[in-house]
């Protein structure tokens, strides 16, 4: 062997062992004579879904005000896009279980936040901030109890959205003499009128699964009504029953009357095809008023869908203080700011919400969002199943299977038994 | 052997490597192994044993049946059509024609996009939006001016297979085979878009490949053939395809190991379809781990679909090892 590749050997090995010690470089235990380090510059980083239109911009409000009262802290703005937020779930989960929490993070009221986070003891207690902010007098006790377990607060709901809305085009209705539908009778009716007239009754778009899942718990809803619909979550209500068996029929019959193409759209390119004329009516959460609103569509019209007058089903987006996050002085200042008035009132009528909180005033709401705070003052609240408020996530994810199939098949008794053994794999039925 | 400066180089060299590879990929193996038979199910991890009563349930599962009907379909498809339109395409340009560089960059670049962007675009190009109301979209538009069927494309639900009550199910019945009459052995429609899709994509490489091997076969043995009076179609059929079979074999593996594997494709095209048309077991492991939880049993679809790819890939590291220390 040379001496000259010998040295060019020797070279190499050092250079890798150069990079084996720089990665295996010990951090160097403070001494007490090695002055203590700069404060470090205060951050607060805040992990959401919310990364388009009016909830972009609302979060952004947010981070104004809080900005506004603490210049100095940077506030980084970590979301993942997705709708219903699938893919910052993900995102989440992993970095949780590896020890890297958010300093406050975006999750659903309801089961979602409390069987995966509360129960798991990835959370702390706000009960000290209720009380300081008076939280436990404005909101309203329905909200109260879905953020708490087993006697402590666990998260601040920034708004509530309603998931059982009819949405259809007034002009289209006016110009056929047509009313929207309140029980399932008149909605068929109407459909069989309309399909006769070449329109598509329902438009649908459930890429992902989740929009059915959402139009099931509303025909849930409107076929068992609110008490036994609540009985399905804690084991009350027969999964094998009757009136879960109608609910399937009905869902079955207004499946018929669906776009073919409902498993290629998204929910808004559903209400695209409201807008144009082309379906007449569509059943999806209050968050179609934004889409109207940034589409500048000034002829929508919204209803109760068939048989859910005076129910409300609600869901919440909530933050929370997560267990190791590394700024939780700053986020106990970020989660005043979400759930107060000043905060509320920015962020809602921006993301097309109404405040969780029961002050808000009215007169900075649109038409829907003015309706809507009405109907959460008087209705039967009830949480929902697609969007984490119901059931865990592992149950959800069960009846999302079932739907999958269901909605293709068709097959009501299959899709029953899926549903009652989905509530036992869950541990609620037995 | 006795130690000189040479081995002790040498093994030096290699130890990060066979550090990090041990750690990053065997250790991560066994732990994922380790997960799929415990009792992980649920946020909190739990270690505790529960034996092979994941993959039992596993296999139970219906969504997991078709999973693997599906993987099978779109494997078989999808290796089938890129292999016969890239050797095609390999053989054309091999004629000798004029501007064989730019067809062969053309039909090279779609491999130089991800599958997330060629399943963004073909799921646009095959909308099919609802022909009962007139509403047509994507590539079905140019299909009804040409006075061509339309098709549902992705969101087609149909599963064609031999029904029990068809004269072809009894006689299947008859002599035993009427587990054959089931969904779970049927071809799923939907799946063809996403056969398509990625044929689009992976046909440009096999044919780069037997390119490659073509253009290494001499002259010599084609004149050879012609002189003893065999025909062109001949000369392919007994001269050339035999000499390049361990091309058809490397193709295999690099496509048999992606189909079998395959998730982003699908994730950007339609996801599970319509009825878990399109889902495959990658998908179906995403969404039980991180969306239900179920960390077990999304484990042991992990180590289900590992096995699968070493079926493909071992026997191959086999021979040719064999074929290697012959040489």
């Amino acid at each position: 062997m040379s001496a000259k590749s010998i040295a060019f050997r020797l070279f190499i090995l050092l250079g890798v062992l150069a990079l084996i010690l720089a990665a295996c470089k010990p951090v160097p235990a403070p001494t007490p004579t090695t002055p203590p380090p700069p404060p470090a510059p205060k951050k607060l980083e805040i992990f959401s879904w919310w990364t388009t239109g009016g909830e972009a911009a609302g979060l952004l409000k947010m981070f104004d005000i809080y900005n506004a009262k603490f210049p100095d802290v940077e506030i980084i703005n970590a979301t993942v896009a997705g709708g219903a937020g699938f893919e910052a779930k993900v995102v989440l989960k992993t970095r949780m279980l590896g020890g890297d929490p958010p300093d406050s993070f975006q999750v659903h009221m309801g089961r979602e936040l409390i069987d995966t986070w509360v129960v798991n003891d990835y959370m702390e207690p706000l009960d000290d901030l209720f009380k300081e902010e008076g939280w436990d007098k404005v909101f309203p006790p329905g909200v109260l109890e879905i953020v708490s377990y087993d006697g402590h607060y666990w998260s601040v709901p920034v708004n509530i959205h309603r998931a059982n809305v009819l949405w259809y085009n007034t002009k289209v209705f006016a110009d056929n003499g047509w009313t929207p539908p309140a029980t399932f009778e008149e909605f068929f009716a109407l459909a069989e009128q309309m399909k006769a007239k070449g329109i598509t009754p329902l438009a649908l778009g459930d890429v992902g699964i989740w929009a059915s899942v959402h139009l099931f718990e509303v025909v849930l809803a409107g076929t068992l009504g609110p008490e036994k619909y609540n009985g399905l979550w804690t084991g009350e209500t027969d999964w094998g029953g009757p009136e879960v068996k109608q609910a399937l029929e009905n869902m079955v019959k207004m499946l018929e009357y669906a776009n073919a193409d409902h498993s290629a759209l998204s929910w808004d390119q559903a209400n695209d095809l409201v807008i144009q004329g082309k379906a007449g009516m569509t059943i999806m959460g209050d968050w179609v008023d934004a889409d109207n609103l940034a589409k500048k569509f000034a002829d929508s019209g919204w209803a109760p869908p068939p048989g859910t007058q005076g129910v409300f089903i609600a869901l919440s987006d909530t933050f929370g203080l997560p267990k190791g996050a590394p700024h939780p002085e700053q986020v106990k200042e970020w989660l005043r700011v979400a759930g107060s008035k000043e905060g509320q009132e920015a962020f809602n009528p921006v993301k097309g919400s109404i405040c969780a909180r029961n002050d808000c005033d009215a007169a900075l709401f649109g038409p829907y969002l003015q309706s809507a705070m009405q109907d959460w003052a008087k209705d039967a609240i009830v949480p929902s199943l697609a969007h984490g408020a119901a059931a865990s996530e592992s149950w959800v994810t069960y009846i999302n299977d079932v739907m999958t199939v269901f909605v293709t098949d068709l097959d009501v008794a299959k899709a029953q038994a899926g549903l009652l053994q989905a509530c036992k794999d869950a541990e609620v039925c037995k | 052997m006795r130690l000189n400066w040479d081995r002790i180089f040498s093994i030096l060299l290699i130890v990060p490597s066979v550090i990090a590879i041990a750690i990053f990929v065997y250790g991560f193996i066994g732990w994922t192994g380790w997960v799929s038979l415990s009792n992980w199910d649920g946020l909190r991890p739990d270690l505790s044993w529960a034996g092979v009563v994941n993959y039992i349930k596993l296999f139970s599962n219906a969504r997991f049946q078709i999973d693997i009907r599906n993987t099978i379909v779109f494997t078989l498809f999808f290796l089938g059509a890129s292999m016969g339109l890239g050797l095609g395409l390999a053989i054309l340009l091999d004629q000798g024609i004029r501007g064989e560089n730019i067809f062969r960059s053309l039909f090279l670049f779609p491999m130089s996009i991800s599958f997330i962007v060629t399943g963004v675009a073909w799921r646009w190009l095959l909308a099919p939006g609802d022909p009962a109301t007139g509403r047509i979209t994507g590539i079905n538009v140019l299909l009804e001016k040409l006075n061509l069927p339309t098709s549902r494309w992705y969101t087609d639900p149909t599963v064609l297979y031999i029904r029990p009550e068809s004269g072809l199910g009894q006689t299947l019945d008859l002599i035993g085979l009427d587990f054959l009459t089931n969904p779970n052995f049927g071809l799923p429609l939907a799946m063809f878009s996403i056969v398509l899709a990625a044929t689009w994509q992976m046909s440009g490489f096999v044919m780069a490949m037997y390119l490659a091997g073509l253009r290494g076969i001499s002259e010599e043995l084609r004149e050879a053939a012609r002189i003893d009076g065999a025909s062109e179609w001949n000369i392919y059929r007994h001269i050339i395809l035999p000499l390049l079979k361990p091309i058809t074999l490397s193709v295999v593996i690099v496509l048999g190991h992606i189909s079998l594997k395959i998730f982003d494709l699908v994730a950007a095209m339609s996801k599970k379809g319509p009825g878990f048309a399109t889902d495959v077991p990658a998908y179906f492991m995403f969404e039980t781990t991180f969306q239900g939880d179920h960390y077990s049993q999304g484990a042991s679809i992990a180590i289900f679909m590992l096995i699968s790819v070493s079926l493909l890939i071992v026997p191959y590291l086999v021979y040719s090892t064999r074929t290697e220390t012959k040489v």
